[in-house]
């Protein structure tokens, strides 16, 4: 009986909930996780759950340490996200998300590709109701771009393994490498959901139109999925390193002059991606370790991000830096819970996204990968400007706003509490989330808080504290909605920024342009194709019989003319 | 014994039932007899697979004279495949008709309407069983006539033409085919197809044999409704009555693909003869032009079932581009895709049926809201939609794996793309009818509505059930569609 994909009891479990009501409901719903999550505790390493279907042998149950931790994490978040969604009506949106956490669960375990396929696309198909949910014409149209692109990744994967099984007759999800056209195919569809640079545009793109609830379930699954994935499968790729560095770099220009605050979240969500597909890269045991540790604390401060911002629009219906403003004044609890979300993002010490990011950074020089190395510590510098400071400082104090909402519902505040409470006891007692990791680690030799860290990352944040506090003074920070105005020497010194600025605001340009054209150019095409296809078009209208005939005799003298000019 | 002749049982018994149903001149006699005998037709064709599969290829003589004089039925693991989906098809839709016809026809009526459902029957399985070409044509004129009555029994007046056209293009088809028949018959003296397949080698580079291939080819290709002759489908298909849409989609068509690897394939003697003539290299570009154009033109339909008939010539195109890479793991993708395709669709037009049933439209915008309303029947669009998609877990997705597979064996690695970018065209489609039903508030008739009977969403259920069953458990479908695929590909008749 405990021998069951647990992904699986949580999809199954979601049946019922359509029809459950109430408080029922509430308790069938957050057990449902928790049994997961018991399941996954009592299995030992190994193999539990083969079936035989499309004529191979599919392994739905793989417990090693890597799923493990993943797993652990994922029913973590999915039982926080659920909790927070409990004031939510509509049994639909709990379905889906019910669904969506199963599969992502169901694909951490699925020890071969076919398998993660399955739950693969499953997690992208039931993903996208979370989208729609928010019933906007914006998120309709956004949800079906999403799901354009998350079915797209999963033809990729399709197609990598349908190739990898030809070449090497195996389906098994093991080490997969770029080498051969399989495993290329395979790391493209990774890397869609992974948000690598321009394959990124669906996230910040879609997340920020999901419904409240359904943000917070979005930030924690499907890109930290595709981290598992790309841990599973390319540990050690070099050109991971480069793509992860730029990752980490370049979503933090658009956050900064970003209005919409779930949006700047979800461009640091894509920045701190950046960090665990660096560490992915890199590949040795410790990058390795860092990577999973960043992905638990990471979906943890996310989700609480998400959270906190959720519950403004919740009371508030929006989430634009212009319009808010002042809200700690009733909101102390949500604003005290972003603030924690704030400090963890920005990797304070003793909150918990200094633990993981450490073990990242140790790994990144130990490696000795100077670039990325600089690379992320901008990175870490630039997410207290642009997220760790500027989202609560917009939305909690900043200029009042003179809006007056109600505190977060209960229920939000409850998940809000747990997970703040998570992050800071990661951040003070790293060694439970060290046992647990993929990879042996020595506590003692291995100590985040030597006091050298410490010292270099408080640097870090005060000169970034100060920066943000000058920029403001100066009226040089950009505020919500005064465009580029970024002076970026301030920043942080060792980078030619003013380089990369206007690299940034040329790319900017030319990304507009380019967008504009292929818009415009998409116009046109689907003006064409309705010209032709649609209802009163060529190839739609009922055509007379008699064209139908003179259709017949065209072919009929085309094959003639074939055969006869053909075979002789 | 009876066993002996159930290869002519299974055409016979619907044939005798279909005057019963006329002579009774009732209802619900009519439907129980058509039930009767159309599940009965399908146990025969189930213990046809197992004889065949025990015994290899049966020959049956027709009242005793024995071929190639008289008219034998030849029952082998290819057309067995056929008959298998054909009946099986059949009985789940007929136990579907009963509350749609009795609440729209009087006694006569529905009573006809039957008649001609299992005229439609016979002729189809008839097509499929017999060895011998002139019969074909009968059997291919019966199961026609029939349907064009019952498609012009459809509740518009449109109904009408497109019963018209599909009279006129089918008469040319079957036309078409009887002069290849017979050119056949004037060069070899035979029209016993075995006897066929054996004499036609040494004339198959004359001129009248071209001639009568050209004639076969164009009239096949019309009766399957292969772009661009298939002009005369959707409008067939999206006026007639909900039972009919769904057994032509699930099953005429069907036979014509059968129809099509019978001449090609083991009368003119297999893949080398194929792959000699300039069809493969048609097919191919007829095929991936039927699977866009046809899509594309599904999406901009505001008539949700001729939606889904312009779907079916797309998915037409799928089942031909895998016959037209003359490989055996080809013919498997177009075999297992014409065992799917036929669940899936006759399951989509029996939901499209209940949603008639109940709102009397199938117009897109009246169906805003109708998931809250009906929900059991919206879910199992869903389903089936996400099964023509191509979706994991469904009969579709395996359809599409082995497609992909031949694809690539051929190594047209841009096919896969296009067959993937077809997919995703489907999810538009499928998607608006997802997005309007539950999506949108209700309008103000389809607030007042209920869930459609049981008597209709049971047997839609079955068909749903089966495109799940068949998306995990692969064996019979592909199973005997990689067994007919060798026996194809061999050319042995």
């Amino acid at each position: 009986m405990t021998e069951f994909p647990p992904g699986l009891i949580i999809i199954l479990g979601a049946i019922p909930v359509a029809v459950l009501r109430g408080p029922l409901r509430a308790i069938w719903m957050l057990a449902l996780p928790v049994v997961a999550f018991a399941m996954v505790w009592m299995l030992p390493d190994g193999n539990h759950f083969g079936i035989i279907a499309f004529g191979q042998e599919l392994e739905l149950l793989r417990i090693d340490p890597l799923s493990r931790i993943f797993a652990y994490i994922f029913l973590i978040a999915a039982f926080l996200g659920i909790v927070y969604a409990l004031h939510v009506r509509a049994a639909a949106e709990h379905v889906s998300g019910l669904v969506y956490s199963g599969a992502a669960v169901g694909a951490v375990f699925a020890g071969d590709l076919i398998s993660l396929f399955v739950f693969w696309e499953l997690t992208a198909i039931a993903s996208v109701f979370l989208i729609l949910a928010s019933r906007t014409h914006d998120a309709l149209a956004a949800g079906m771009r999403y799901l354009i692109i998350q079915v797209g990744s999963g033809v990729l994967l399709l197609a990598g393994l349908i190739v990898r099984w030809h070449e090497t007759g195996s389906v098994a999800f093991g080490d997969i490498g770029l080498d051969g056209p399989g495993g290329v195919l395979i790391f493209f569809a990774f890397g869609i959901k992974a948000a690598f640079p321009l394959l990124h545009n669906w996230l910040a793109d879609s997340y920020p139109k999901a419904t409240v609830t359904g943000a917070v379930l979005l930030s924690a699954f499907t890109t930290k999925l595709a981290i598992y994935t790309l841990a599973r499968g390319y540990a050690g790729t070099e050109e991971l390193i480069w793509i992860g560095a730029i990752m980490a770099i370049f979503p933090m220009f658009y956050a900064v002059i970003e209005n919409d605050l779930r949006k700047v979240l979800a461009y640091s969500l894509n920045n701190q991606l950046g960090f665990m597909v660096v560490a992915v890269g890199v590949g040795t045991d410790l990058a390795l370790n860092g990577a999973a540790a960043h992905a638990v604390t990471h979906i943890v401060y996310k989700a609480l991000l998400f959270m906190s911002v959720g519950a403004i629009l919740h009371r508030m219906g929006t989430t634009l830096a212009s319009n808010l403003g002042g809200l700690y004044r009733t909101m102390p609890l949500t604003a005290l819970f972003g603030i924690v979300g704030a400090l963890s993002i920005a990797a304070a010490p003793l909150f918990s996204g200094f633990v993981s990011k450490s073990l990242i950074l140790a790994a990144v020089l130990e490696g000795e990968h100077k670039e990325a190395f600089f690379a992320l510590m901008f990175a870490s510098a630039g997410v207290l400007i642009y997220c760790g400071i500027r989202v609560p400082y917009f939305a909690f104090y900043g200029p009042d706003s003179g809006a007056r909402p109600k505190e977060a519902p209960m229920n939000m505040l409850v998940a809000m509490g747990l997970a703040a409470a998570l992050c800071l006891a990661i951040g003070v007692w790293p060694a439970a989330l060290f046992s647990v990791l993929p990879f042996p680690l020595d506590y003692k030799v291995f100590n985040v808080y030597a006091v050298s860290h410490v010292v270099t990352q408080l640097q870090l944040l005060f000169f970034s504290a100060l920066a943000f506090v000058l920029l403001h003074r100066f009226g040089r920070y950009p505020l919500p909605k005064s465009g580029i105005n970024l002076d970026t020497d301030w920043f942080y010194r060792r980078l030619g920024s003013a380089a990369l600025r206007s690299l940034m605001v040329l790319g900017t340009a030319i990304q507009t342009r380019f967008y504009d054209a292929v818009n415009r150019r998409g116009q046109r095409i689907l003006i064409q194709l309705y010209r032709h296809h649609g209802p009163h078009g060529v190839l739609a209208r009922t055509w007379p019989t008699g064209s139908m005939v003179l259709w017949v005799a065209l072919l009929l003298f085309a094959y003639l003319f074939l055969y006869f000019f053909d075979i002789f | 014994m009876l066993a002996a002749h159930l290869p002519a049982l299974q055409v016979v018994i619907p044939l005798m039932a279909a005057p019963l149903c006329a002579i009774f001149r009732r209802g619900y006699l009519g439907w129980l007899i058509a039930v009767a005998a159309n599940w009965f037709a399908f146990a025969a064709a189930i213990l046809l697979v197992f004889r065949v599969l025990e015994e290899g290829t049966i020959s049956y003589a027709m009242g005793g004279w024995v071929p190639p004089i008289g008219i034998e039925y030849r029952v082998d693991i290819i057309n067995v495949f056929v008959l298998l989906v054909v009946t099986g098809v059949g009985s789940v839709i007929i136990p579907f008709a009963r509350a749609g016809t009795a609440a729209r026809f009087n006694n006569t009526d529905q009573a006809w309407f039957y008649t001609m459902y299992l005229l439609a029957l016979t002729g189809l399985l008839g097509v499929t069983i017999t060895g011998d070409a002139f019969n074909i044509f009968v059997f291919l004129e019966i199961s026609s006539l029939a349907s064009y009555v019952m498609i012009a029994m459809g509740r518009d007046r449109r109904a009408l033409t497109a019963a018209y056209q599909y009279l006129i293009m089918g008469t040319i088809g079957a036309t078409f085919i009887v002069l290849g028949v017979g050119m056949l018959w004037a060069m070899t003296g035979t029209l016993n197809l075995a006897d066929l397949a054996e004499r036609i080698p040494e004339v198959s580079d004359t001129r009248p044999v071209l001639v009568a291939l050209a004639f076969l080819t164009v009239g096949i290709s019309l009766k399957l409704a292969l772009f661009p002759l298939h002009l005369w489908l959707p409008n067939a298909y999206a006026y007639a009555p909900a039972v009919a849409s769904a057994f032509l989609a699930g099953t005429a068509t069907k036979v014509a693909i059968y129809l099509f690897v019978r001449i090609f394939y083991t009368v003119f003697g297999g893949s080398g003869f194929f792959s000699t003539t300039p069809l493969p290299e048609m097919f191919l570009v007829l095929s991936v032009v039927a699977m866009f154009a046809a899509s594309v033109v599904a999406v901009f339909q505001d008539d949700v079932k001729r939606m889904f008939a312009y779907s079916s010539v797309a998915q037409i195109g799928f089942i031909t581009l895998g016959i037209s890479f003359v490989t055996e793991a080809g013919l498997t993708a177009a075999m297992v895709h014409l065992f799917n395709h036929a669940i899936m669709k006759a399951g989509i037009f029996l939901m499209l049926g209940a949603i008639m049933f109940r709102l009397a439209s199938v117009q897109i915008d009246d169906l805003a809201g109708i998931g809250r309303k009906m929900p059991i029947t919206m879910a199992g669009i869903v389903i089936l939609g996400l099964g023509l998609l191509g979706v994991p877990g469904t009969s579709g997705f395996i359809s599409k794996w082995w497609l992909v597979l031949a694809a690539l064996e051929n190594g047209h690695w841009w096919l896969v793309a296009l067959i993937v970018l077809a997919s995703l065209v489907t999810m538009l489609y499928v998607g608006r009818v997802v997005e309007v039903a539950y999506f949108r508030e209700p309008s103000a008739k389809v607030a007042v509505m209920r869930e459609a009977p049981a008597s209709m969403l049971i047997p839609a259920y079955v068909l749903v059930l089966a495109t799940i069953y068949f998306g995990l458990e692969t064996n019979w479908s592909v199973g005997l569609a990689e067994q007919a695929a060798a026996k194809l590909m061999s050319a042995v008749y």
